[in-house]
């Protein structure tokens, strides 16, 4: 295992020199994060804010008034108001509206009596999630808005038992808190493992390879060789995605950022590990790229945690998500910035982590072909 | 004979076998070959005889299956990297970074091959002049002309002075001044540094330069010695024929496969015949037998008619089956123009790729567009078939204006792509029923055309296996025929014998002349010049001008001189491109 420093460093030169001049590995490395930052941090949320809802009030009174004016105050909700039930919905079906809130006739005087149904609300089902928050959210409203009401009259209430919320952590309940730290894995994982498995791949595919292997250059330094400058692009990519998130959405960070790029270290090593074992397993641009997808950013995406809880999946998929590297890393991410360095959470995540950087390298070095099959 | 001491490559007995899925190919079957320092060797045969595997056996890309391979006394299998610090190797597509430029490119080589700083500009400025790149060193690989990639490539191997240099058809789409040059440069190096070269060509004139040559066939050496000696094997079976009444196509068509006639070819404004024995056999001609209108003079052997000869002993010609193509409009005016091409220019951005081109082509005439990669030839072809719009001009396809109605024209023309644009995980016959339909063929004329198709192009012994699979000489029968399922009464053919070996070449040009005769007219891109002369007419296009268009024997009387009065195309078109250029 010989290792010449004038070679390898020609090596280096020339791969980034590819890279600067290719506009898809830039657009990669690049243009893709920058996009699914602004993505998941402005566009996808997982919040309800604004929703519409219809408002059916039959007869005005102060208290309707009061209640009604509960809603108009919060950002959660746009109250549209409807004369009649069937007004509101047709705007329902028209998905003009997610959740009707009506007020009969005798809302006012009905309010306090037990086992009466004073409001009544009508969630649309189709969007499950939306219609779980909104329900949620009118409950409190509701609940939150008897309470004061009860307090003014010096009435006591019925129920027993008030249920008090305290979100910790993301005290906003923001998910843009949540998403965005997760993101930094995935944008690593397209850089590290998709970038890296298809420029490979080109070698094969040009004959470019063919004319490498001829000469005096041993295949630790052709994996060198890509290793460093993609590593350097995916670091690159990780402090850009940890700027934007801090500066521009204000994501906190409670943790260490030396933690963080160890870490992010780690599990860039696993995807590029991961990008040269596929790229020796497949010679095609094509299908390089198809598998990279497939079994590192798919899975990057779905079962890491970083969208969608891995506690709430069933439990062989729970198991599955032990060999997606991204959870590993998504946990780590989402306790640093959020909570801080919690070594119970980092040293585990961060071990596993290393183990997988140890096997697929010694895939890598052991399948990496010293000649043309 | 072989000293270890000056022996520069050695196979013993090496065998190599290649596993696709349904097959198992011998690429190789129990080689021994040894080349002396200082020799320059060439590989020929036809496509898939193992050239390109026994270089990549030499440079250790791969290992054989059985045998041994030195390299200066080097076994390839334990220390590759001995042998990889002292040759070169070029391989097919020259292993250039297309997205570097010629001086990362070259400086990226000379780190990969360990030459020093102080070394390489000394070097960089030698290989430059020598190549006449020395303007172009800013300019991306992947700009450069197929001319200038290939001196590239050349030069990116020739950087740390290597002692063997293995070469894999160095000029392929190569123009014949690019070539010139590529072989002064080798011959240079040679008688510098001694170095030895050992190159696949798919050109017997190249292999003629060499000192040594061997024939490959189906993994296999059939003879090894050098070009003299191959050629002497033929002397006195070599002769000019020509005859009064018939042009020499009808001639050259109705000697090929007769008995006692190995081979015949148009050579100018003759018909090269090689006869089995060393007299020419009686040839009867036709209904009109008439023996004093044929003259017949015997003439010096050459590579290629040994070459032909020996691999005729393996391969008798099964005499290509009589094509008969009933084409759909077939009127007798043989002066009609099927094909008019007035003052059309292309531009790609700001590149101009063909400039005010003009000619015009009749009916059942071969006409060739001739000239090196990049010349415009492939443009222009895509812009006859309707597949690119001109930028200016008019162009009329069987009287059928391209800018107005390009799918009725397209219907009555057969197109043939440069690669051969097969499914190629479809078998033969299933691209066969593919292609057909698509042209609207159904039921029993679908039925018709496609055994028509499986006898005229010898398919019928491949109907199942898989269309990448096959040989190359098979995908361009397939793709011919693929493109002759309509019955167009216009052909185009985009390079059709590019990388084709000399036999599966003839076999070719027999089909095509058939197709003529029936009244197909017929275009033909090509960069082997001697296949210009079976065109009835052509034009030499360089860079998106037509040099100079005519008939073959007309553009060479052009050139004619009293030191070179009877010019072959080649030379004709290096004359021509120099003229130009001064």
């Amino acid at each position: 295992m010989n290792i010449n420093r004038m070679r390898l460093k020609g090596l280096i030169i020339k791969e980034f020199l590819q890279i600067w001049r290719d506009p898809s590995s830039l657009a990669i490395a690049f243009v893709l994060p920058v996009l699914l930052l602004l993505l998941f941090g402005y566009g996808v949320s997982l919040d309800a804010k604004h929703v519409p809802i219809g408002w059916v009030i039959d007869k005005n009174t102060p208290e309707t008034q009061s209640f009604s004016a509960a809603f108009e105050h919060s950002e959660y909700f746009q109250p549209h108001h409807y004369n009649s039930m069937t007004a509101a919905q047709t705007a329902m079906q028209h998905r003009k509206i997610n959740a009707i809130i009506r007020l009969r006739e005798d809302f006012s005087r009905e309010l306090f009596k037990q086992n009466s149904p004073a409001i009544q609300v009508i969630v649309d089902g189709v969007d499950a999630n939306t219609a779980r928050l909104i329900s949620g959210y009118t409950q409190g409203a509701w609940s939150e808005w008897l309470a004061h009401l009860a307090m003014v009259r010096g009435i006591s209430l019925s129920k027993p038992i008030e249920i008090e919320h305290r979100i910790w952590y993301n005290s906003a309940i923001l998910s843009k808190n949540f998403l965005v730290p997760g993101l930094i894995a995935i944008i690593m994982i397209l850089i590290g493992a998709l970038l890296t498995a298809m420029v490979m791949a080109r070698e094969w595919e040009r004959g470019t390879l063919e004319a490498m292997i001829a000469t005096p250059i041993t295949m630790i330094e052709v994996l060198l060789g890509k290793l460093i400058p993609y590593f350097v692009l995916g670091m690159g990519g990780m402090l850009l995605s940890i700027a934007m998130a801090v500066f521009m959405f204000d994501v906190p960070l409670r943790g260490s950022i030396w933690v963080l790029i160890l870490c992010g270290t780690l599990f860039l090593l696993v995807a590029l590990g991961m990008g040269l074992l596929i790229s020796i397993i497949s010679k095609n641009q094509f299908v390089a790229g198809q598998i990279a997808i497939i079994v590192t950013f798919l899975p990057a995406f779905i079962l890491s945690g970083f969208i969608f809880d891995i506690d709430s999946m069933p439990i062989v998929v729970q198991g599955f998500t032990f060999l997606v590297s991204a959870r590993y890393f998504v946990a780590i991410l989402q306790t640093v910035f959020l909570t801080g360095n919690v070594w119970a959470v980092i040293v585990p995540n961060a071990a596993a982590l290393l183990l997988l950087v140890i096997f697929f390298f010694r895939m890598a070095l052991k399948k990496a072909p010293q000649r043309l099959e | 004979m072989t000293n270890a001491a000056n022996t520069a490559l050695e196979f013993h007995q090496v065998s190599k076998q290649f596993t696709t899925e349904q097959r198992v190919i011998d690429a190789l079957q129990n080689i021994s070959l040894s080349v002396t320092t200082g020799t320059v060797m060439a590989l020929v045969g036809p496509d898939g005889a193992g050239k390109t595997t026994l270089l990549r056996l030499a440079a250790g890309l791969l290992l054989p299956a059985s045998g041994d391979i030195q390299v200066f006394g080097f076994d390839t299998e334990q220390q590759a990297e001995f042998i990889h610090a002292q040759i070169g190797y070029m391989p097919q597509r020259f292993g250039l970074y297309e997205d570097l430029s010629v001086a990362e490119n070259l400086n990226l080589y000379s780190d990969l091959h360990n030459v020093s700083q102080a070394e390489r500009q000394k070097r960089f400025e030698e290989l430059m002049q020598m190549t006449g790149l020395s303007p172009f060193t800013e300019r991306l690989a992947g700009h450069l002309s197929g001319g200038m990639k290939q001196k590239l490539g050349l030069a990116c191997t020739l950087l740390s002075q290597p002692r063997l240099l293995l070469l894999d058809e160095p000029s392929v789409g190569v123009d014949p001044v690019s070539r010139r040059e590529l072989w002064s440069i080798i011959e240079h190096q040679v008688k510098q540094n001694d170095m030895t070269v050992v190159l696949s060509t798919a050109y017997l004139d190249e292999a003629e330069r060499c000192a040594e040559v061997v024939l490959f066939d189906q993994g296999e050496i059939l003879a090894h010695d050098s070009p003299k000696n191959f050629s002497d094997q033929m002397r006195g079976h070599c002769y000019l024929v020509r005859h009064t009444a018939l042009s020499n196509r009808d001639l050259q068509n109705h000697l090929s496969g007769q008995p006692g006639i190995i081979d015949a070819v148009i050579q100018g404004e003759n018909v090269r015949v090689i006869s089995s024995n060393p007299e020419l056999p009686a040839i009867d001609i036709l209904k009109d037998n008439d023996a004093t209108k044929i003259k017949s003079t015997p003439t010096e052997p050459r590579l290629e008619d040994s070459f032909i000869a020996l691999l005729r002993k393996r391969h008798p010609v099964n005499a290509t089956p009589e094509i008969h193509v009933a084409v759909k409009s077939g009127t007798t005016e043989n002066q009609e123009e099927v094909i008019r091409v007035d003052g059309v220019d292309r531009w790609f951005g700001d590149f101009q790729a063909v400039k005010k081109l003009h000619f015009t082509v009749k009916r059942g005439e071969i006409f060739g567009l001739l000239g090196a990669n990049g010349a415009g030839k492939t443009t222009t072809f895509r812009m006859l078939c309707g597949l690119l719009p001109a930028s200016n001009g008019s162009l009329s396809v069987v009287g059928v204006d391209l800018r107005k109605a390009a799918a009725k024209a397209r219907a009555r023309i057969g197109y043939m792509s440069q690669k051969f644009s097969l499914y190629a995980n479809l078998s033969v016959i299933e691209n066969l029923k593919f292609f057909s339909s698509a042209y609207g063929l159904k039921n029993q004329h679908q039925q018709k055309r496609i055994s028509w198709a499986l006898e005229q192009f010898e398919l019928e012994t491949e109907i199942n296996s898989t269309s990448g699979d096959l040989p190359l000489g098979f995908k361009q029968r397939l793709a011919m025929a693929c493109a002759l399922m309509h019955e167009p009464e216009i052909l185009f053919l985009d390079e059709p014998t590019s990388g084709v070996d000399p036999l599966a070449r003839r076999q070719f040009w027999n089909r095509t002349n058939q197709l003529a005769a029936s009244g197909v007219t017929v275009l033909v891109t090509t960069h082997f010049m001697e296949e210009a002369e079976y065109c009835d007419r052509l034009v030499i296009m360089v860079q998106g001008d037509i040099l100079i268009a005519g008939t073959p024997s007309e553009i060479k009387h052009q050139v004619a001189s009293p030191q070179m009065p009877d010019p072959t195309m080649e030379d004709a078109f290096i004359q021509l491109v120099e003229s130009k250029q001064l």
